[in-house]
């Protein structure tokens, strides 16, 4: 029922825009996946897209660039906006042209991204912001 | 600043070999006055909620001097959890809105891949609080179809009932908390009265009142208990001379009807363009109902109405939810009819742990049972996207499964989190009053939304 794309970032943007004129009306869900030391290149970012004019799914997988950049889609579909801010603030994937890039569910000065296969789970110290230091 | 990156070095939580770079860790947020760093013309539009219809307005005799930035929550009982808004006032009227979210955040996507399959239902079955069903029946549904297994007739008309159920139960805390942010307090009472009733039942059947874990791979954790028949006729019976009751109240009130119509519209196709689903959806006229259009565990054999309202609003938004417990209330009465006799689990012994009993008798029982308990069951490679219909629009559970009895990666799209993004267009150009009914309208759950 859903069709799986796999395309390439360069071709990431136009293909988003293809869809929107085809009558996706709605970006429901947009999250990645960290293949570390399984798959190269490591990120792929999933994107799910609803027709409800046409009762259809899409799904477009995008294996992304070594440098984690990709267009954003905000301007074309504005349901991205908090997506790929999550996106950002777990993977640590960097959305070119979004408006307001910042992490969303951790703190703003929270260091690294959680959701990556190599932060470790469990016994993280938990960080305050401007706590005092103790030694 | 430079103290501040010799003490991210010194703290050793990195695994080895970790790919990330240094760190600007600087606070953008502390003391400030602004709503954001740095403003640009398509944040401060999202902000005003015009970046899809431009109905923004200035009236140019409010002088800057009666601009302030206004800070509610994440303390708030309004904001329906730790939901903290910035918010842009100018005079009385609300002109721009910045919702800060993560206040409940826990983890729960990396919690998900610590657990296997067995035990996901325990974890996502705390997300969206209010609708616990929905979110086991989602897990388990992607869990099913990787599987590529179908569960018995009883166990999918057994979730279809508890859901259905909990889309009443859910509602009823929706319009009781919507109730009480707008002062109607005999509102609070009612729903929450209700509510309790369907709540008695859950325990009865699940053991707890919420996170049941009922739902799981395969099934349902139990059979309904005897007499559940006439427990959900005495709901079936009651739920809809309340329901009455509150229309009495309310439906011609005018003291409701000013406080709600006209507020916080959402027009169709700001709704699809924010990827806003479920009642808010319907309550701006598009009927989308994912039970009707993409069915899921059996829903599509019963008869049931999916009502539509073409304002837009508040009141459109609560109307759309006393007229949805009825349709559910519907299917309730329907499941009450058909219920088969029948295995509740799925008989695969690699699936299913077998009865306490059988672990007396049998070796290979009890093989299995240590198998599922200790390693959990394995799930082969894929990655499955699947939906069902909460009381709160679209809920969907994305499983990458690397083979292995645990998720590579387990994403749920919670509705309130994307529902939430409407906010600002809701808000703007509204008084400040009606800001608190219209968060209430969107339903949304923190935990839902953080995770």
């Amino acid at each position: 029922m859903i069709d799986n794309i796999e395309i390439l970032p360069e071709e990431y943007f136009k293909k988003v825009e293809e869809l929107k004129q085809d009558g996706f009306e709605m970006m429901v869900d947009l999250t990645a996946v960290d293949w570390f030391r399984k798959k190269d290149p490591r990120f792929e970012l999933v994107v799910n897209f609803l027709s409800v004019s046409k009762n259809k799914r899409v799904c477009l997988s995008v294996k992304l660039n070594d440098d984690l950049t990709i267009p954003s889609i905000v301007s074309l579909y504005p349901s991205a906006n908090f997506y790929e801010r999550e996106a950002f603030d777990m993977f640590g994937i960097n959305f070119e042209n979004h408006p307001d890039l910042t992490r969303i569910l951790m703190p703003d000065d929270w260091v690294g991204h959680p959701l990556r296969k190599d932060y470790g789970s469990g016994r993280i110290p938990v960080q305050f912001k401007n706590a005092p230091k103790v030694d | 600043m430079e103290e501040n990156n010799d003490t991210v070095k010194d703290l050793d939580f990195w695994a080895t070999n970790s790919e990330e770079g240094g760190w600007n860790i600087s606070s953008t947020d502390e003391g400030s006055q602004k709503m954001l760093e740095q403003e640009d013309e398509m944040t401060t539009k999202i902000q005003m909620g015009s970046d899809v219809i431009d109905d923004y307005f200035i009236e140019d005799d409010i002088s800057d001097d009666e601009r302030m930035i206004l800070n509610m929550g994440p303390q708030h009982p309004s904001t329906h959890g730790v939901l903290r808004l910035q918010v842009e006032l100018e005079g009385e009227v609300v002109r721009r809105v910045q919702p800060v979210i993560g206040y409940l955040h826990t983890g729960m996507e990396k919690t998900g891949e610590e657990l296997n399959y067995f035990q996901g239902p325990t974890n996502t079955t705390r997300m969206d609080y209010l609708s616990p069903f929905f979110n086991e029946l989602v897990f388990s549904l992607a869990t099913e179809k990787l599987l590529g297994i179908e569960v018995p007739e009883r166990a999918a008309n057994i979730r279809i009932l508890m859901t259905e159920l909990n889309r009443v139960s859910s509602h009823l805390v929706a319009l009781a908390t919507g109730g009480m942010d707008i002062g109607a307090l005999s509102m609070m009472i009612f729903g929450f009265r209700e509510r309790e009733l369907i709540l008695d039942f859950f325990e009865k059947t699940t053991g707890l009142r919420m996170n049941h874990n009922f739902i799981r791979p395969g099934g349902v954790a139990a059979d309904l208990p005897d007499n559940w028949q006439k427990d959900v006729e005495d709901i079936l019976k009651i739920i809809p001379e309340k329901l009455k009751d509150y229309d009495e109240m309310l439906l011609d009130n005018p003291i409701w009807q000013g406080r709600l119509k006209n507020v916080g519209i959402l027009t169709t196709e700001e709704c699809l363009a924010y990827g806003v689903t479920g009642p808010s959806l319907r309550a701006s006229g598009y009927a989308w109902d994912l039970r009707k259009m993409q069915p899921y565990s059996g829903i599509e054999k019963y008869e049931f109405d999916v009502p539509v309202f073409e304002e837009g609003d508040v009141f459109a938004r609560w109307r759309i939810k006393v007229l949805e417990i009825f349709e559910s209330l519907k299917i309730v009465e329907q499941v009450l009819g058909d219920m088969p006799k029948g295995a509740y689990k799925i008989q695969d012994k690699k699936i299913t742990p077998p009865p306490r009993k059988r672990l007396d008798e049998s070796m290979e029982a009890l093989i299995h049972h240590f198998k599922i308990y200790t390693e959990g069951f394995k799930v082969p490679e894929g990655q499955v996207y699947t939906t069902v219909e909460s009381p709160r629009g679209e809920l969907g559970c994305f499983i990458v499964s690397d083979g292995s009895s645990k998720p590579y990666r387990m994403h749920v799209r919670g509705p309130s989190f994307c529902n939430l993004q409407a906010l600002p267009v809701v808000m703007s150009d509204s008084p400040i009053a009606d800001a608190v009914a219209a968060i209430a309208s969107l339903d949304p759950v923190l935990g839902d939304v953080d995770r």
